[in-house]
């Protein structure tokens, strides 16, 4: 449980003042839980909804993307589907934080299909990891022990080489043309743990500890 | 704007085997008298143009429950247990298709326009099948334009012209869809004198018909 508050504090960390970012659901939509009220964010929505709030707790016709009664900022606006995604594909939209089952060195991910099994559709995730500046994926870092950073994504994939960041609660790991780079490592673990919850090659040079955890 | 219209007369519109967009975003959104309505009909077979499954009790997800739906194309089934049991069964046809993907083959038809280029999809399952064009460098997926017999629209607010305005994030695929069909009906909450057309966001042109709003907001 108290995995996903540190994943989604530490993914607060790389919002800058002025962007605009979706959030998927799950831990990603924590992430509005932690950002510095010092930092002018807009969040968006796909359903069309610039400046959505928190969630709200009577039945309302606002709906956020994860299909919950929701709240608008003052400045906010409602837009169509289609200047919605144009938003996002067209790169208007600075950062998209969201899950993943599997990522790989290349970074690809995969999280709309697992093929005979569940098939929940890509709804507008693909759009978004292909319009987006900034791909974060929020995940586990291991699904029950097994890896989900691999060298290569086994189930049909999402986005082709889209995503920059990982942040698990095991370590937080940069994607770039040489791989996947071990920038910080969680307190309670070791780069040792680390490399063994992960199929993936690991380029390892400069560690630090995980940002925005309390010792 | 042809007409305000009951719901008789819209039941006369429906038959089996119809192509049909449905507005609204997980339910919010959609026309739901117009769906209890062909609930009330024997209409079956239909193809269903919708961003997502809706629920079990909720947007296209009763019609689906129901049985009444041949083909689904959506972006998004997950919050409908009975899409992925009917797929199983073979039972009903699912197409899915990327979010931003289906609401441009919407308004691409809609526009009259031949399709629709876009790198979503990419080097995954969606590129199957289609073409990829090179445009200055950059691939992009040729997607073509989607057209239904009959596009349902809610979330709306109506006034006495056919001007439709929407209410929140009920707009959604609404707009879009009003565009994209032979028949367009609209499923309003409300009916007002006139709308500010400063604020009017589907215009008259492309309604056909309006269900009307009984007293008690039926």
């Amino acid at each position: 449980m108290e995995d996903k508050f540190t994943i989604a504090k530490r993914i607060a960390l790389e919002l800058k003042n002025g962007d605009l970012v979706n959030l998927g659901i799950g831990i990603p939509t924590l992430v509005a839980d932690y950002i510095d009220p010092e930092k002018r964010i807009t969040l968006q929505c796909e359903n069309g909804i610039i400046g959505v709030g928190p969630v709200s707790e009577t039945v309302s016709d606002l709906v956020n993307a994860g299909g919950f009664s929701s709240t608008i900022h003052p400045g906010g606006s409602f837009i169509d589907s289609a200047v919605s995604f144009g938003l996002i594909r067209g790169g208007h939209v600075d950062v998209t934080v969201l899950g993943a089952l599997e990522v790989d060195e290349e970074g690809s991910l995969a999280s709309w299909i697992v093929p005979g099994k569940r098939v929940p559709g890509m709804g507008g995730a693909m759009d978004l990891v292909t319009g987006s500046k900034k791909v974060i994926i929020a995940m586990s870092h291991t699904n029950k022990g097994l890896p989900k950073i691999l060298h290569k994504c086994r189930l049909p994939l999402t986005g082709y080489r889209k995503v920059s960041l990982i942040v698990t609660e095991m370590a937080v790991i940069e994607v770039n043309k040489a791989g996947l780079h071990l920038v910080e490592v969680h307190p309670d673990y070791t780069i040792e743990d680390v490399i063994k919850a992960t199929e993936a090659t690991l380029i390892i040079d400069r560690v630090e500890a995980m940002k925005g955890v309390e010792l | 704007m042809k007409a305000f219209i009951n719901k008789t007369e819209f039941k006369q519109m429906l038959h089996n085997g119809m192509t049909i967009m449905i507005g609204g975003f997980l339910s919010n959104g959609a026309p739901e008298r117009l769906i209890d309505l062909i609930l009330d009909t024997d209409t079956q077979d239909l193809t269903v143009i919708c961003n997502d499954g809706g629920f079990e009790t909720s947007g296209s997800g009763k019609l689906i429950v129901a049985g009444r739906v041949k083909h689904l194309i959506a972006s998004h089934i997950g919050t409908n247990p009975m899409v992925g049991t009917l797929m199983q069964e073979g039972k009903m046809k699912v197409t899915l298709v990327p979010q931003g993907t289906l609401v441009e083959q919407i308004r691409a038809s809609g526009a009259g326009l031949g399709g629709v280029l876009t790198p979503t999809g990419l080097n995954t399952m969606v590129e199957t099948g289609k073409q990829i064009i090179e445009i200055k460098g950059n691939r992009y997926l040729l997607e073509e334009p989607l057209h239904a017999d009959l596009a349902l629209i809610g979330g709306a607010i109506a006034d006495h012209y056919g001007n439709l305005r929407y209410i929140k994030s009920m707009r959604n695929f609404n707009p879009i869809m009003a565009t994209a069909a032979n028949i367009v009906v609209a499923d309003p909450r409300e009916i007002v004198d006139t709308i500010d057309p400063e604020q009017v966001i589907t215009p008259f042109p492309l309604i056909d018909y309006i269900l009307e709003v009984d007293t008690d907001g039926r």
